[in-house]
């Protein structure tokens, strides 16, 4: 016995101190892998952001400022004249379109699945909404051209018209004639495509509010919409925002189902059932067939894209702040 | 440590000596990819030697034969002579195409309407809104046309068949010319964009009272309604391998430096007035001359065997008189 003690005293602090400096080497190597990963982020930003500005240097130096309120997109013109109005246009009002059909259903989806689905119909929602997430976007466009565009300019559009014919403004932005390309046409394809990213994160965030509190609320007698209204929503307020900005971000960048389906139309129009453009579309139809002046020009339209991109999702960021700040108050 | 460098080291000379023995790369227009691709594939057959053509677009194609990263370029846009000098480039057409006006009017059956390339100019420009124009009527008499708006379906993306459909419409209207012009890309005044040829004519098909433009392969293989068209001659042409070999024939290759003609509105009373040709260009004194001789070799077999595939898939052979004139180019320019 006394021998073994001897060893395990003798082992002892060898041990200890050679295991601690293991542990010590896995931490720091654990720390420079993680730290490395999370700056290789803003390398790779950086490095995107600084090869934009070099290719579009050339554009940015014929067009200046005025690349952004010009409506003229004429690259075989002599010079070319290069202007961004009509892209940023359609990107902004697809996306806000998109928005205005997706939130509302996204959430409605939603509180149907977590608050009132039967269960045996959760199942089956929930994995079509799945689905709906893993649909190639090609498809989407395929589809849009194909059987959505054809139903909207045969059905849809020539009853909006009809309806809103007349009435200032509204008549204006539902005008005809009907198309089967249109602004209108891709912001709904979009509305489509970006539901499931709306809907399986309200999903979660809804399932994270605690049965207590929603208890506590129908035990003293609220109806269900009451429930939704003034504790769930509130509660998950911030994972709802994630997932709309998430989506927002997505309906900006939308590229192959978009060119199928807008019309690829750099002029600005009040309808939205007329053709229009978005700078991902525009850059998808034009570059490959670009040199010289024309190509610099498609590089600034991502360049503004990306600036584009990077102030909506700080805005996001910022309301959310405000948000928060007036629920702490 | 060794045997494995001697593997390596006779691994890449193995894979070197391959390469530079057989395969000839090319790059550029996608127009004229499934010929390539076809004769590429009957070649190897024949041969045993291989061509590698990636179809990344005319722009493309003009830019890795000016960088030397490949054998040949090729291009639906051919370059000015002082541009081929300067890159000391020599250039010549391989098959041709033709673009056709579609349009999807109920009772309008293929060939039935004709435009002149003034009609088709007014209305690409929104200038005429509906079918029954008079400017529509008149060429067309005995058709009965819809009091219905048309729908202008043209191309979104970059292409050679826009080039060439604009530098036609160009040749014939001034209005055209100077207020839009000639591109690959160019300010549409009206009309949908529809991507490639599949789209248009997609489009096409899907929307009633409409018009479009597209390569004539696309217009028979899919059974679109093609019109005819008034040529430089003034006669009325139906859209048929005749007509667009006789554009070529009638085309001045011999007096063009670098074969530079575009054969739109050509002259002759069967021309059919957009035709084009693809191009491909080679360097005249290349860094690699066997890969040069390969590819030229290559070219020769397709020029003479490569008809019937070229007639399968709806292109167009260059015809006799201008092959010959090709040969003698190679001879007096590429050098070996």
């Amino acid at each position: 016995m006394a021998v073994q003690s001897d060893i395990v005293d003798d082992a002892g602090p060898y041990d200890r101190a050679k295991a601690l400096s293991a542990f010590k080497l896995g931490d720091v190597t654990f720390y420079w892998i993680t730290r490395l990963s999370a700056i290789s982020v803003l390398l790779i930003l950086g490095g995107i952001i600084l090869s934009l500005i070099v290719g579009a240097f050339p554009a940015m130096k014929e067009f200046g400022f005025s690349f952004l309120w010009t409506q003229r997109w004429a690259p075989s013109a002599d010079p070319p004249v290069l202007g961004a109005l009509g892209p940023m246009y359609g990107t902004l009002v697809t996306s806000f379109i998109a928005m205005l059909i997706a939130i509302p259903v996204g959430l409605g989806i939603a509180i149907f699945l977590t608050e009132l689905c039967p269960q045996w119909l959760r199942r089956p929602i929930g994995m079509a909404v799945e689905l709906l997430a893993g649909i190639p976007s090609i498809i989407y466009g395929m589809w849009g051209f194909f059987v959505l565009g054809p139903f909207l300019a045969n059905t849809f559009q020539p009853f909006m018209i009809k309806i809103f014919d007349g009435v200032p403004v509204l008549g204006a932005i539902f005008a005809g004639p009907p198309s089967y390309l249109s602004l209108f046409n891709a912001a709904l394809i979009l509305a489509i495509m970006v539901l499931p990213f709306i809907t399986s994160i309200s999903v979660d965030v809804f399932k994270t509010v605690p049965p207590v509190l929603k208890e506590a609320a129908y035990g003293v007698g609220c109806t269900t919409w009451e429930v939704v209204r003034s504790v769930v929503i509130p509660y998950t307020r911030v994972g709802i925002i994630g997932g709309v900005m998430l989506a927002l971000g997505r309906a900006l960048g939308e590229t192959m189902a978009v060119t199928f389906i807008i019309g690829n139309s750099f002029r600005i129009s009040s309808s939205i059932f007329a053709p229009g453009t978005t700078i991902s579309a525009a850059i998808a139809s034009e570059f490959a067939e670009s040199d010289g002046l024309h190509q610099s020009g498609l590089i600034l339209l991502g360049l503004l894209l990306f600036v584009l991109t990077f102030f909506v999702l700080a805005g996001a960021r910022l309301m959310l702040m405000r948000l928060e700040q007036k629920a702490g108050n | 440590m060794n045997f494995i460098k001697t593997i390596v080291a006779a691994g890449l000379v193995a894979a070197s000596t391959s390469a530079f023995a057989a395969d000839i790369t090319g790059a550029g227009a996608t127009f004229p990819f499934p010929i390539y691709s076809k004769w590429a594939d009957a070649y190897k057959k024949e041969t045993g030697n291989g061509l590698n053509y990636q179809s990344i677009g005319s722009g493309g194609g003009i830019k890795q034969i000016q960088a030397k990263t490949v054998t040949f370029g090729a291009t639906d846009a051919p370059l000015k002579a002082e541009q081929l000098e300067k890159d000391g480039l020599a250039q010549w057409p391989m098959v041709m195409g033709a673009i056709v006006p579609v349009v999807n009017i109920e009772g309008v059956k293929p060939g039935e309407l004709v435009f002149d390339g003034e009609t088709l100019a007014s209305v690409y420009l929104g200038k005429i809104t509906k079918w029954d124009d008079p400017a529509i009527k008149k060429l067309n008499p005995n058709v009965k046309l819809p009091s219905e708006a048309i729908t202008v379906v043209r191309r979104s993306d970059g292409s050679g068949t826009t080039f060439n459909f604009t530098n036609y419409l160009s040749k014939a209207s001034a209005d055209w010319k100077s207020k839009v012009g000639e591109g690959t890309a160019v300010e549409w005044p009206v009309g949908v964009g529809a991507k490639g040829n599949e789209g248009v004519s997609g489009n096409i098909s899907q929307t009633k009272n409409s018009i479009g433009y597209v390569e004539y392969a696309y217009a028979k293989q899919n059974k679109l309604t093609y019109t005819g068209l008034v040529n430089k001659a003034g006669k009325p042409v139906q859209p048929t391998v005749e007509a667009f070999q006789a554009a070529a024939s009638n085309a001045d290759w011999a007096k063009a430096p670098g074969y530079y003609v575009i054969l739109t509105d050509q002259p002759g009373e069967k021309s059919w007035p957009i035709t084009a040709a693809t191009f491909i260009l080679m360097h005249k004194d290349a860094t690699d001359k066997a890969a040069s001789q390969e590819a030229i070799k290559f070219f020769r077999w397709a020029f003479k065997s490569g008809g019937k595939a070229a007639e399968e898939l709806d292109y167009i052979s260059m015809p006799e008189g201008v092959v010959t004139l090709i040969e003698k180019t190679w001879a007096a320019e590429i050098k070996s």
